[in-house]
């Protein structure tokens, strides 16, 4: 026994010459991937579309087969009678999922409720919980791209699910939606639920994942915390300083001395970035500089920096 | 290993079953059938000058030239897309990951799709069924409920056909044109096939593989199974002198057809797998 929920070991998916997902003849979709994830982690996929997430979630759910290696959830495989017990306790969000034009919100979670083994008394309030409660009887022909993807949340939470696979959840949410949907998220982890999550949206995910898995071309990139990619791709800070007029001359006088050679300046305020190991040096001598400056703002690289780090070392 | 749960299958059945319920298709297919067994029995016999309620041998041919267009189609546009709907929608991938395996899927599909296809058949020629009986006789009713339930196999035939094809097919679009031409070959083309054979061969031909070939169509089959109880119905069909009595049984014929049933998802079940 391990005490990881999820163990992926040297996972492979080729696919043959006959598919419709494919670009090509015999693609590695996924091409060795290892992965463990623990208990009441909140765990996040990234990567371009193609990279192979989505794939290897639905390998994750016994979906698809893998072409080579081994998949357990709690221990057990992810096929067979055995892995339907486990289903139960699973929760699935597909990417670009459409529901029954003909029924209403509420029959949606009824029918799937039932194949859950979900209790059907618990429907009405999970469509209140996503927002939903008053377009519970209105037929999901008429919801909008967002209200779909509400409901298609509220299903994935049937029958209070330990393990949730989320295949780009915040797709079609306005601003507001995926604001409630991380709140219901954050709500989750307290009960201890396991979450596994897509995104291309880099931006949005990185403060709310405890970790990152970045895929390109069916590879695990890299692995790890926020802040462990981000030192381990020791990328510049980005700094923003504002000056009172008159301190412009001293800034460029600073500046110089600290060997910044470039940087984009206004009227009012100054951009720039140093070395990661350079911070304090520079934040030191700009607070030398006395109050003709006013403020300082340090931008750790973002997301989509590092990814971009990532994918960079690739290229021949 | 892998036990089956009617539960789940019931829970899928039931889905689809509603469905066409609620969007009418039962109601609209079953009144097409009870209009249609009506005129045909009452103009059934209008090109040999007469009109109004003939013996129900007559009306029972006169039908099965009918439902033998039909029930194909309507089958076949039931089922094609069962599938490959759900596929294209994404929602396949979501129903899989329940607790439901692929073959408790495809069956819940299968029976809720032949039960919409049971009441519209039952309930069309039977409301028919209930008229004609005040003017035909109840002997005529024995003839009538043996035609009503070989549509509904024919039905069936053709509905587990088109559920194949929304497996096998890529998608929806695709689906449908096979659907077509399977009614195109099955229903137009097949027989004439047959005939040119028979008259390319100038009688040197053994006639006895025939009967065969007729098996091999489950409209055929149909046809036969409807038409061979009656001597004058009989002179009436060319085909029918090419088909010997023996083979005429309604037991083999009926087995036929249910094999016809259950070949085609049988096959289903295991592309699906």
């Amino acid at each position: 026994m391990t005490d990881q929920l999820i163990e992926i070991r040297g996972v492979h998916k080729r696919y043959g010459v006959t598919t419709k997902t494919t670009a090509g003849p015999g693609i590695n979709a996924v091409d060795g991937v290892d992965l463990d994830i623990a208990p009441g982690e909140l765990f996040g996929l990234i990567g371009h579309n193609g990279a192979g997430k989505t794939t290897l979630f639905k390998m994750m759910l016994g979906l698809l087969p893998v072409t080579s290696g081994e998949i357990r959830i709690g221990g057990q495989a992810v096929r067979g009678e055995a892995f339907r017990q486990v289903r139960r306790s699973i929760g699935y969000l597909p990417e670009s999922l459409a529901l029954y034009d003909n029924l209403s919100g509420l029959e949606t979670l009824h029918f799937f409720a039932r194949l859950k083994g979900a209790e059907r008394a618990t429907c009405p309030a999970l469509l209140a919980r996503v927002g939903l409660a008053d377009a519970a009887g209105q037929r999901v022909r008429n919801y909008s791209k967002g209200m779909r993807q509400r409901l298609g949340f509220a299903q994935a939470l049937l029958g209070s699910p330990r393990l949730l696979f989320l295949d780009e959840p915040t797709n079609g949410l306005d601003p507001q939606g995926i604001l409630e949907f991380y709140r219901i998220l954050a709500d989750l982890r307290q009960g201890g639920v396991t979450v596994v999550l897509t995104s291309h949206i880099l931006a949005e995910i990185q403060q709310r994942v405890d970790r990152l898995a970045l895929m390109r071309n069916g590879r695990i990139q890299a692995l790890g915390t926020v802040q462990a990619l981000r030192e381990g791709q020791d990328l510049p800070l980005t700094l923003r300083v504002s000056f009172r007029p008159e301190g412009e001359a001293a800034l460029r006088q600073t500046l110089a001395t600290l060997g910044i050679a470039t940087f984009e300046i206004d009227a009012s305020s100054a951009r720039f970035t140093c070395p990661r190991q350079a911070k304090m040096a520079v934040l030191t001598a700009l607070t030398a500089a006395g109050p003709v400056i006013t403020d300082i703002d340090v931008h750790e690289p973002s997301l989509e920096d590092i990814f971009l780090g990532y994918a960079e070392e690739l290229v021949p | 290993m892998s036990g089956i749960e009617l539960r789940q299958i019931s829970i899928i059945a039931g889905k689809e079953f509603r469905d066409r319920l609620r969007n009418r298709w039962v109601l609209a297919v079953a009144l097409v059938f009870t209009v249609f067994a009506l005129v045909i029995a009452y103009f059934g016999a209008a090109q040999q000058g007469a009109v109004g309620w003939r013996n129900i041998d007559v009306t029972i041919a006169s039908l099965v030239s009918l439902v033998i267009y039909l029930v194909p189609l309507i089958a076949l546009i039931l089922g094609y897309d069962a599938i490959v709907a759900e596929r294209e929608r994404g929602s396949l991938d979501l129903l899989l990951s329940l607790p439901i395996t692929r073959l408790e899927v495809l069956l819940g599909k299968f029976f809720g799709l032949a039960g919409a296809m049971g009441v519209a058949t039952v309930g069309g020629f039977g409301l028919a069924g209930v008229l004609l009986f005040y003017q035909l006789g109840s002997a005529a009713l024995f003839h009538y409920g043996g035609f009503v339930l070989s549509a509904f196999l024919l039905s069936l035939c053709f509905l587990s056909l088109a559920v194949m094809v929304s497996v096998l097919a890529e998608d929806r679009m695709r689906a449908s044109g096979i659907a077509i031409a399977l009614w195109f070959f099955y229903v137009l083309v097949y027989d004439l096939l047959l005939l040119g054979l028979l008259v390319l061969s100038e009688g040197k031909l053994n006639l006895n593989f025939f009967p065969v070939l007729l098996m091999l169509n489950p409209a055929d089959i149909f046809r036969i199974l409807n038409i061979f109880g009656f001597e004058d119905v009989r002179r009436i069909y060319g085909l029918a002198t090419v088909f010997p009595e023996t083979l005429a049984n309604p037991w083999l014929l009926g087995s036929a057809m249910v094999f016809w049933i259950i070949a085609p998802l049988g096959l289903a079940i295991w592309r699906f797998k």
